[in-house]
């Protein structure tokens, strides 16, 4: 049972405030700022409790979300329902942030209001809501052709990129007609996120690859996507398929729309897709990689004869050399109050950052097959045998676009009934980097 | 926020709704409309446009009658004379042809909460509940509920409540949920919807029909139904099963919920057997991408713990802490990755918590380093390697922490307390904080005999004892340098004479002084006295190497799984654990019987005179009830259970006579309950226990009963 819901942003104005129950006052606001200001850092804040009241909230794109019980609710209900409210107000506002939420503020009343009644969860379905809702979007820039003129239609085999920009999917679910707003296109979205635990001497200690297939859909009426893994995914140790290079997952499960009489036969998912974002199938692989991770690192600490601390790094990227990383950015914790630096080209940047602590190395651009190389020189004072213990672990961040760990492929999707030209299909492959840990 | 300038904007708006141009143009009168919601949800206070906006609600434009309405339901309590104008609007609306005009109307109507509008409301619900649309229908079940909250001692309608448990039957699956919904609020005084075998049948047969929002309530609601056989109890079971493995965490919560609540009374071993099933998707959403939802299934993870200790072992690689997550996410992390040690991955666990202790951020490597000690009560050798090596590392925050995770460690595993000692030899001038240097005085107390640097440390110590600032380091400095000199006559004797001349002549804590006085006119009573009185024990010696956690039954905390009640404890837990108490008083890994996690507690007031007492015995109906174990009465008292007389020990037959009070924690509210009891021995194996209450309350009986063991069981372990 819900009490009130409301949206801060980060410096606590009140963006979105709804009562469904009316009782509790409207000071319940300040007092919920007031106590998640006072956490420390180790406190856990996604419940607090003022008197009889809980707050529970999530963070997400910079702001709080926030909903009040009196009686006792399932936290999972609660977490869940705001985790789905806030891809409810992306799909509708096209984006999350204090900006379009205070442009949006009328949407989100009407969407609060068709969603929860009386403090009880009502419906969460884009089906369902698109019929009551009225308000259209208020986007800050129109969308406009310009961002997808280096798009290839989804199959051509051109040089560019098959990958449509992400700002293409950035938008709202319903948009007035006519306009070109109103294109029927649907995304399907491969995105995994590694976690990684390499050991000093180089040895994969922790590997788990969490991988989502996430459809986005724009089509106003679809009846029936299909779409076509890779006919050699196989789930579970024991079974095994096809002839090529297997592509295993451990764990797998599915939303609950989705029909799976064709899976066991042909890997083929059938599903109705509504509007907006829904995540269709999660899996999930742990212990094991079908191919090498994605980077090495060979450090080198040294210490040299006027007490500094030398750190060689190496950074091998083992992808293939057409691939390339978006931006990785390498980070080693460390004490050291001053740097100094030599690396391997111009055009990336290395800076001690004082609040965590830490070196990071940004590189702009990283080729599949490339070694980069950097060397920092830390001064430490009171340099000890102990204090290169101090050095690491070594952290990298990135985005692969157009790969998967996995090998997860999507061979087809087909919509029926076949729609009119005008409708586009986009497939696109992301991996992120959750945590990719290189021990020193 | 508010802004300056409110009162202009205001008188700006009202001219802008009263002008007729404004209102014979749609779109303007519309953005005028989104302007005030606008201002009203900055905080500026509108409610003066009220006359205006229920003017501007008669229109055609959904979107401005919906933004209306919101500026309505914020501002009717303030103005309940002119909202009786909106109502005729309202209830035209609710004539309309378009269902969605229909079920907004009944909504706010519902939603302005004033009572004098109720009687104007009910015949539009009346004849929403027959409704064609499902939508108009869904509103009106719920208007039943909230009109119930608006008149909370009203009758009851029972015509109302007839149609609504009729309606359980309806087409429209959010319907039945809300009838659901309406009928708990409605009924609540009789303790909610009745959910009889039809009814529970029934919504089983339809949950699939739900979307996981209605899963869970229905699911919810269940927990109250008890099947009549156990063939149907089964057959629940196995047709919920399914729903176990939900990809959506709150269906395979509510899920388990529900298992847990038909079967952790008779049938443990089925409710065990769901935990484990179903830990595969609470492992998924440890996983989850959104911190919050790992957050949540961690504690609940944390609970399951608590009754397969072990289970999810060979997992323990999900539970290492990502890079970048928050640093409550890492503690828990932490917490459960101690639960999950076994001899298989100790090594990798601790390596990996090793990596932890250097962390960035102080409470992070704080946190590490307890897990490590933790670990160490069971894998000593490994632990204090480790404990040892970051020693060397002298950053201020990890020496603080590791002397005191070390002084916890040796009080319940003396056999380190040899590598303990050598590994003191020089961190004095590292330690800052105060909480480290207790730490380490009262090491250096215990085991000054060991430690051959001990009576110079505290030298030193002596010397630095005028700019000491906290009383907690005195006290400990008293006692340590007392400790020793009982040891180590020759080297301390002159240390301890200053420090007692400065404590009792210059101290001004008032505190620290008693104590100096208490030891100096202690050691005027001779030095056997004293030493009988300062050496104590080295160490718990209830507890020797823990060799995992006892499982505790599933009933101890089912109550508490899928609610906020996890997530809350932990939140007292992270608040209370930094501050460890010198001495122990929480060292026991389980919470002490009654008033640690249990339902029921116990509890000491009203007194009871042995004359009341007396009288109570004899005119209360008796409930006998045999319970195994041998012990003594010392642990009792702990329990809140206060013990009114007793044969003297080693006389047969032995008899306790005690007494204590029920109260029961939770969300329903209970009377208490006065429990008197006799626990009678007459040798041999069993002590039979009488108990006598009233009111008569069975469930009362069984966890008082259990708190009863439970305090038996410890006082035996504690004396044999």
């Amino acid at each position: 049972m819900i009490s009130q819901i409301f949206i801060l942003s980060s410096k606590g104005d009140h963006l979105i405030y709804k009562d469904f129950r009316g009782e509790v006052g409207k000071d319940a606001v300040t007092v919920f700022y007031e106590k998640v200001t006072a956490l420390t850092g180790d406190q856990p804040p996604v419940v607090m409790s003022h008197k009889e009241l809980h707050f529970v909230h999530i963070r997400q794109g910079g702001l709080y979300w926030v909903v009040t019980t009196t009686a006792d609710s399932s936290p999972f209900t609660l977490v869940e329902f705001l985790n789905r409210l806030t891809t409810l107000i992306k799909d509708y506002c096209g984006s999350l942030s204090e900006k379009s939420v205070r442009m949006n503020f009328a949407l989100i009343y009407e969407l609060l209001d068709e969603v929860v009644d009386n403090g009880y969860i009502q419906t969460t379905s884009t089906d369902i809501l698109k019929n009551f809702i009225q308000t259209e979007a208020v986007t800050s820039k129109p969308f406009s052709l310009f961002d997808l003129s280096n798009v290839g239609l989804f199959g051509a085999e051109t040089q560019q990129s098959k990958v449509a920009p992400s700002a293409a999917a950035a938008r709202p679910i319903m948009s007035s007609r006519g306009d070109q707003g109103g294109k029927s296109e649907i995304f399907v979205d491969v995105v995994e996120r590694m976690s990684v635990v390499i050991g000093s001497n180089g040895v994969l200690m922790k590997v788990d690859v969490e991988g989502q297939i996430r459809v986005k859909c724009y089509m106003p009426s679809c009846l029936e996507m299909r779409i076509g893994l890779n006919e050699e995914f196989s789930i579970g140790k024991s079974q095994l398929r096809g002839y090529g290079a297997a592509v295993r997952v451990d764990e797998c499960s599915f939303h609950q729309a989705v029909k799976l009489d064709e899976f066991d036969q042909h890997r083929i998912l059938k599903v109705c897709p509504s509007q907006g974002e829904h995540v269709v199938m999660q899996y999930l692989l742990s212990d094991e990689l079908p191919s090498a991770p994605p980077f090495r690192l060979f450090p080198t600490i040294e210490r040299d004869n006027g007490g500094r601390l030398l750190m060689y790094l190496k950074l091998r990227c083992d992808l293939p050399p057409k691939r390339a990383d978006r931006e990785p950015c390498v980070s080693v914790c460390s004490r050291s109050p001053s740097l100094s630096q030599e690396l391997s080209s111009p055009d990336q940047k290395a800076e001690l950052r004082a609040e965590t602590r830490a070196v990071h190395w940004d590189i702009p651009r990283f080729p599949g097959g490339a070694q980069l190389s950097a060397l920092f020189k830390l001064e430490v004072p009171g340099l000890s045998s102990a204090s290169m213990m101090e050095v690491g672990p070594v952290g990298l961040s990135f985005e692969l676009p157009k790969y998967t760990c996995t090998g997860l492929q999507i061979r087809f999707l087909r919509l029926t009934p076949v729609q009119a030209g005008s409708s586009q299909r986009w497939v696109r492959y992301v991996t992120h980097s959750d945590s990719y840990t290189i021990r020193i | 926020m508010p802004y300056l300038g409110g009162e202009e904007t205001v008188k700006e708006l009202r001219r802008a709704l009263s002008n007729p141009h404004v209102q014979g143009d749609p779109l303007r009168h519309r953005s005028t409309v989104l302007r005030v919601i606008r201002v009203m949800s900055q905080g500026v206070d509108v409610a003066g446009l009220f006359s205006e906006m229920v003017k501007a609600c008669a229109t055609t434009d959904v979107v401005q009658k919906k933004l209306v309405y919101v500026f309505l339901c914020s501002y009717a309590s303030l103005n309940p004379e002119l909202s009786l104008l909106v109502i005729n609007t309202l209830r035209k609306d609710c004539q309309d042809p378009n269902p969605m005009v229909r079920s907004l109307a009944l909504r706010n109507m519902t939603n302005l909460r004033l009572p004098s509008l109720v009687e104007y409301v009910q015949q539009p619900l009346t004849a929403g509940l027959r409704d064609r649309a499902a939508c108009v229908r869904r509103v009106a079940v719920l208007g039943w509920a909230k009109l119930h909250s608006l008149q909370p001692h009203a009758d009851i309608d029972a015509a109302v409540v007839n149609e609504l448990y009729s309606m359980l039957r309806d087409n429209d699956p959010v319907v039945m949920v809300n009838c659901l919904r309406a009928l708990e609020e409605i009924l609540k005084e009789e303790g909610g919807v009745a959910v009889n075998k039809a009814i529970a049948h029934h919504l089983l047969n339809r949950l699939k029909e739900c979307d996981v929002w209605g899963q869970c309530e229905v699911l919810g609601v269940l927990q109250r139904y008890r099947p009549h056989s156990e063939e149907e109890l089964f057959d629940i079971l196995s047709l919920l099963d399914p729903y176990l493995l939900s990809p959506s965490v709150p269906v395979m919560a509510a899920t388990l919920g529900l298992f847990l609540s038909l079967c952790c009374r008779g049938l443990p071993a089925v409710s065990l057997a769901a935990l484990r099933r179903a830990q595969a998707p609470l492992l998924a959403a440890c996983g989850s991408a959104s911190p919050e939802m790992k957050f949540t299934a961690l504690c609940h993870v944390q609970l399951l713990l608590r009754s397969l200790p072990g289970l999810m072992g060979e997992h323990y690689k999900r539970f290492f802490c990502g890079y970048a997550e928050p640093a409550y996410i890492k503690q828990r992390k932490m917490q459960v990755l101690v639960e999950l040690v076994n001899d298989d991955n100790v090594g990798f666990v601790l390596d990996e918590l090793k990596g932890y202790c250097t962390d960035v951020s102080p409470d992070t490597a704080q946190a590490a380093i307890s897990a490590i000690g933790r670990i160490g009560r069971s894998y000593s050798d490994q632990c204090l390697e480790i404990l040892t090596g970051l020693l060397g590392l002298k950053q201020e925050h990890i020496t603080s922490v590791v002397v005191q995770t070390m002084r916890d460690l040796v009080w319940v595993c003396p056999q380190c307390s040899e590598s303990v000692c050598e590994a003191l030899e020089g961190c004095e001038d590292t330690l800052q904080d105060s909480q480290g240097r207790q730490a380490l005085l009262w090491l250096l107390g215990v085991h000054g005999d060991r430690v051959s640097s001990a009576p110079y440390v505290l030298e030193a110590f002596v010397e630095q004892v005028r700019s000491e600032m906290a009383a907690g380091v005195k006290t400990e400095l008293l006692t340590a340098t007392m400790r020793v000199f009982l040891c180590r006559p020759a080297e301390t004797q002159d240390t301890l004479g200053r420090l007692l001349h400065y404590c009792i002549e210059e101290e001004a804590d008032m505190n620290v002084r008693d104590q100096a006085l208490l030891y100096y006119r202690l050691l005027h009573c001779g030095i056997e006295e004293t030493r009988s009185v300062l050496q104590g024990r080295r160490s718990d010696p209830s507890l020797g190497v823990l060799i995992g956690r006892p499982a505790e039954p599933v009933s101890q905390w089912a109550r508490s799984f899928n609610t906020l009640e996890p997530l809350r404890q932990c939140n007292a837990g992270a608040e209370s654990a930094p501050q460890a108490a010198p001495y122990h008083l929480a060292l026991d890994p389980e919470p002490t019987p009654g008033s640690g996690g249990g339902q029921l507690g116990l509890s000491l007031s009203p007194a009871l005179s042995p004359q009341q007492f007396e009288h109570l015995w004899l005119g209360g109906p008796q409930c006998p009830h045999g319970e195994p174990g041998k012990g003594l009465q010392a642990a009792l008292q702990r329990s809140h259970i206060q013990t009114m007389a007793f044969t003297p020990p080693h006389t047969l037959p032995w008899r306790v006579y005690l007494y204590t009070h029920t109260r029961w924690g939770g969300p329903a509210p209970r009377g208490p309950t006065l429990v008197l009891g006799e626990l009678l021995y007459t040798g041999g194996r069993g002590l039979r226990v009488t108990a006598k209450q009233r009111p008569r309350d069975d469930e009362a009986m069984k966890g008082f009963l259990q708190v009863l063991s439970g305090a038996l069981h410890t006082s035996s372990t504690g004396s044999c």
